[in-house]
């Protein structure tokens, strides 16, 4: 009884580091996948939540104030929103991750961003997406699918437009 | 006269024990806080960005940024409990150094516990089962020597009783 109990209790310590062990191992959430399901509050107060977006292409960035490569591309991803807003059926959300708020306002400031974007609250959002850093972004279809994944910042908005245009009737 | 003296004194009591029991560690409201208690907040917390560096340590633009809102939250008059709880808000537990004490954080406190008690365990049991086996041991051991040297009698003693047979016949 005593030797089941030290065994049964091994089995299970070593099954938690083994669980523990796989989670730190996974990767992003990748091409192929359904997207999380997530709720994103912006910085204006609206709230979004994502399933509610089926029939939509959605973008979902992930970037930072402190993050220096977000930079480049934040002009792009703006220059995005506003080329496809007329059609909405595109929507572009913003998740600032580990940042401070008065920073993250500056930044969208700086670089006059209009489209949603609201802080990753307890982290939850890049967690469910396994982000691996910042900027990242994910293209999901209009099925909830992840068509694309872009890890590092976009170089133009042309390079946007050749991920979205391919999932719209054009 | 006497009773108004004696009421200053009440008075003076009342004030200095009252005085005696504010917390000395709580900032005035509007002082600016030194570094020193930035830091003695900031070193209990960790930034998921640079992982195993605490706040008070850390030289990235994310962690001065944090620092500078445990800056501003002191000089606003919070204790260090409400900036922490106001972290893990904003980014969730794991941007706390020692992991809260409930659901499965709880496996990080218990498991070591349980490790030690169980090894302690283990020894005392291994003691007692020595303790036991070695008297059983010596005795088998003497009884051993004893077979043997009645099978075997010494040499110089078969010599003796040689050479006195040899001189009782002579």
């Amino acid at each position: 009884m005593k030797k089941l109990l030290l065994w049964g209790g091994l089995a299970l310590l070593l099954m938690v580091l083994v669980v523990g062990l796989i989670q730190s191992q996974q990767g992003q959430v990748g091409q192929g996948e359904m997207a999380p399901d997530f709720e994103l509050k912006s910085f204006s107060g609206e709230t979004y939540q994502i399933s509610d977006f089926r029939g939509s292409v959605i973008v979902v960035n992930f970037w930072a104030s402190w993050c220096e490569s977000c930079k480049p591309e934040a002009a792009d991803l703006e220059a995005a929103h506003q080329y496809y807003q007329p059609r909405g059926d595109v929507l572009f959300l913003g998740v600032d991750y580990v940042d401070t708020e008065p920073e993250a306002l500056a930044y969208l400031e700086e670089f006059q961003v209009t489209y949603p974007n609201g802080p990753d609250l307890r982290t939850k959002i890049s967690q469910a997406f396994r982000i691996t850093g910042v900027p990242e972004t994910y293209i999901i279809d209009q099925d909830g699918v992840i068509v694309y994944v872009r890890v590092g910042p976009f170089r133009s908005l042309e390079e946007i437009k050749s991920f979205i245009d391919p999932l719209l009737d054009l | 006269m006497i009773n108004h003296t004696k009421r200053f004194l009440w008075l003076l009591t009342s004030v200095l024990i009252l005085a005696a029991l504010i917390p000395g560690s709580t900032l005035a409201q509007g002082s600016y806080p030194t570094d020193d208690d930035v830091n003695a907040v900031a070193k209990q917390l960790y930034c998921p960005v640079c992982e195993n560096i605490p706040l008070d340590a850390c030289g990235t633009t994310a962690c001065e940024q944090w620092r500078g809102i445990i800056r501003d939250k002191l000089s606003e008059g919070w204790t260090e409990d409400q900036i922490k709880d106001y972290f893990v808000d904003q980014y969730g537990d794991r941007v706390l150094a020692e992991p809260p004490k409930r659901g499965f954080n709880l496996v990080v406190y218990l498991v070591p516990l349980l490790v030690f008690v169980g090894g302690f365990i283990l020894l005392i049991l291994a003691f007692q089962r020595w303790r036991t086996a070695e008297p059983e041991v010596r005795s088998r051991k003497n009884a051993k020597r004893a077979a043997e040297s009645r099978k075997a009698p010494d040499e110089y003693i078969s010599r003796v009783e040689e050479e006195l047979n040899k001189r009782s016949k002579g």
